[in-house]
């Protein structure tokens, strides 16, 4: 554990000074009850990233609150919830992709291996390259199929020739599944493929940087069930080394590919624990309500 | 009971198509007025202009006694010094011997232009092989004669007004030339290879085309990198705070300054505190640059600010620093609309008169200037100064050379157009 200090960095933003007092009125609004507690136990054995009391907020409007959560080496976390309560956010604070978006302010304490991934000493671009992303909605670059692929590792200097380069973008996209539908057209525009193939283009993007933590934002939500399954086997091979975690929709895919699941609702982490007892016996009669299909 | 949606929008339906129908024509006929305007001018500028890419010119048989030539006729030097009007006059008498008296004989000569000698004298140099030959040689006309030919007086009231500047006798002289086929309208290369000149005849646009291509290269040299570089560190770099704030607010007020208090900045700063040399295309050039800049930088700003965010997300989520980012995935994308900003910027600045006349970039220069230090003119700074003579020579001069500065902006504009559809990435 951290020295108490540390346990409230900021980000660069300097909007945000005084905004969590102007909002509590707000919340209360959102959430009929105030500052839920989060059922179930949030520490892990062996934990690659500690999050503490994570507050995020878009100007003045809270987007997170309070989440504290850890998460375990070579593990695989789902994420579930209703829509806009906050998993995206929740997620991108990970590797710091929040901070480019300029109205968005992240409190808190976010440590991957015992460092705070906040603080001024950390260096964001390796941070990004350790933390890789796919993201919601798949952004493949304006360049060939190729180049997609290829960017990460030459930029990192992963490679040392041209056959090492080719080798490694043929392994990513043959792992997301891709590699039988594009090998003949290569250097064709990556956007020039239909959703669900952009969508594996961006993952085999991203595990061709190898990163040790996973954070994939519904990457199965264009897909088809041969493709998911695939992505779904992609996961479970890349947990023996890695951690993942996964925000998605569907409660089978959580059940299917995950140890733990998290629940969150409005911004609140409710309850999160072992995914087959969540499924089973959700705790928290919110989390029970999604479950079982009452509301989100 | 409830009435179906499709019966309930009939009313509206119609509505809607007669909103719909009624913008149409508002479009249609604010272009239509548009295009009305632009032929309007185009009409105008192209009907007085077009005459001015034609010179009359008039035929003398010229006898090239080798007494009149130095005896060593291989020395160009020496052949240089022959007195070639001489050679113009004597031809012009032996044509009309019945030109006498002096007031006659000066009368004669008037028909050709003084600059007609110069034109002789290269050829001759150029062909010392003439010399003691009779050659039928083509000598430009007086811009009095080039009036009287292209605008021909209508019956016997003398006609428009430029062209009672000639004589009973001189006309007479001219209608037997005609007669002879000795009289015709060549295309005219000296306006498009000279300098200006105080004789509409000997005047061209070369120069001013010379002296607007040197400074466009030096504002284009400076403009565009640092413009451009400006754009990508205030959008791309710069901590979002009150100072970049105020810098933009003060970017968009300096689009917004009229150019001629450029040109007075441009006079104190440059000309009166650096030394840069007066007249010259290199201080045009830095006094061009401080006004495309502004444009240059607001418009590259819009289109980086319109690549979207999801590249920006993918490049930094796979380990790009910012400055990949922004030259590997964000400029390239940005860059069809910065060359089409940069180019507009440019074409502003090719019209642009009064900052130019500020710095003494209206001085009277018949010499092609060979360097951006040289003193010269601009296109449209040659426009105005045409327009002011009272020579009507010069009139349809002025519209020619508004013809091809409009060319040039057409050209550069296309440019643009085509540079966009080059380097857009429609993936
Ligand atoms: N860039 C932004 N600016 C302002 N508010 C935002 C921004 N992004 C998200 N929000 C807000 O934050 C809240 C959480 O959004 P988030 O995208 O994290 O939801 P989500 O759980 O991922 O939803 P979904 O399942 O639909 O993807 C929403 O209320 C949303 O309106
Ligand atoms: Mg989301």
């Amino acid at each position: 554990m951290r020295a108490a200090e540390d346990t409230t960095m900021e980000t660069t933003n300097d909007q945000a000074a005084g905004i969590p007092g102007g909002t509590q009125k707000e919340d209360e609004k959102l959430t009929s009850e105030a500052a839920i507690e989060t059922v179930g136990d949030i520490t892990v054995e062996n934990p690659r990233i500690q999050c503490h009391n994570v507050d995020v907020f878009y100007g003045d409007k809270q987007a997170i609150k309070n989440v504290s959560i850890e998460i375990g080496r070579n593990e695989v976390i789902a994420m579930i919830g209703p829509s806009g309560c906050g998993k995206s956010t929740f997620l991108r604070c990970l590797n710091r992709m929040n901070d480019i978006i300029e109205s968005c302010v992240v409190k808190g304490d976010i440590q991957l291996d015992g460092n705070n991934i906040y603080s001024k000493s950390t260096d964001v671009v390796t941070l990004r390259a350790q933390v890789g992303m796919v993201f919601q909605r798949p952004n493949p670059f304006p360049k060939s199929i190729y180049e997609n692929v290829a960017y990460g590792p030459r930029i990192h200097g992963l490679v040392d020739s041209k056959i090492d380069l080719d080798e490694a973008v043929e392994n990513s996209l043959r792992r997301a599944g891709l590699w039988d539908e594009v090998k003949d057209r290569l250097q064709q525009p990556g956007t020039g493929l239909s959703g669900g193939q952009q969508q594996r283009l961006c993952i085999a993007r991203t595990i061709a940087v190898r990163p040790e933590v996973i954070l994939m934002d519904e990457p199965c939500s264009a897909l088809d069930p041969i493709a998911t399954a695939k992505i779904e086997e992609l996961m479970d091979e890349l947990s023996q080394n890695y951690t993942i975690v996964i925000v998605t929709h569907s409660m089978q895919q959580a059940a299917r590919v995950s140890k733990r699941t998290a629940y969150f609702h409005l911004g609140e982490l409710v309850e999160v624990g072992d995914t087959r007892r969540i499924f089973t016996n959700p705790q928290h009669r919110l989390t029970e309500g999604y479950i079982t299909g009452r509301f989100g | 009971m409830e009435q179906r949606t499709v019966d309930l929008m009939q009313k509206r339906l119609k509505r809607r198509y007669a909103a719909e129908r009624r913008f149409k024509w508002y479009g249609r006929i604010s272009i239509l007025i548009a295009l009305a305007f632009l032929l309007l001018m185009f009409i105008n500028i192209v009907g007085k202009g077009y005459s001015a890419f034609q010179q009359t010119h008039i035929r003398l048989a010229m006898t090239l006694d080798a007494e009149d030539f130095p005896s060593d006729i291989s020395d160009a030097e020496a052949l240089f010094a022959a007195d070639y009007s001489g050679l113009i006059k004597k031809a012009l008498r032996n044509r009309f011997p019945e030109a006498t008296n002096r007031r006659d004989k000066r009368a004669l000569y008037q028909l050709i232009s003084p600059g007609a000698s110069y034109k002789l004298r290269d050829e001759i140099i150029a062909n010392p092989a003439l010399i003691g030959q009779t050659v039928e040689v083509w000598l430009t006309a007086d811009d009095d004669v080039d009036m009287y030919v292209k605008h021909p007086p209508k019956g016997d009231a003398g006609g428009e007004p430029g062209t009672q500047r000639l004589s009973e006798k001189q006309r007479t002289w001219l209608e037997q030339l005609r007669s002879e086929d000795r009289l015709a309208k060549h295309f005219n290369t000296t306006f498009f290879k000279a300098g200006d000149s105080r004789e509409p005849e000997l005047a061209g646009i070369w120069g001013a085309l010379v002296g607007s291509f040197f400074t466009l290269l030096v504002t284009l040299c400076l403009s565009f990198p640092i413009g451009v570089g400006a754009a990508i560190y205030l959008e791309e770099f710069a901590p979002k705070n009150k100072w970049t704030d105020l810098i933009e607010v003060n970017v968009n007020n300096l689009a917004a300054v009229p150019s001629i208090v450029f040109g007075l900045l441009g006079l104190a700063v440059f000309i009166n505190f650096f030394g840069v040399p007066r007249s010259a295309p290199i201080a045009g050039g830095f006094v061009l640059t401080l006004m495309t800049l502004p444009v240059i930088i607001i418009s590259s700003r819009a289109v980086l600010k319109a690549v979207p965010p999801s590249i920006r997300e993918a490049a930094l989520g796979v380990g790009a620093s910012k400055v990949q980012m922004v030259f590997s995935h964000v400029v390239p994308l940005a860059l069809p609309g910065m060359l089409t900003g940069t180019i507009i910027g440019m074409g502003r600045a090719l019209g642009e008169t009064a900052p130019l006349l500020m710095i003494g970039m209206m001085a009277f220069v018949v010499d092609i200037p060979g360097s951006l230090f040289d003193s010269s003119t601009a296109l449209p700074v040659q426009i105005y100064l045409w327009a002011d003579s009272p020579e009507r020579g010069f009139e349809e001069r002025t519209s020619a050379a508004i013809m091809v500065l409009l060319a040039f902006l057409v050209v550069m504009n296309a440019a643009a157009v085509y540079l966009r559809k080059r380097f857009e990435r429609k993936w």
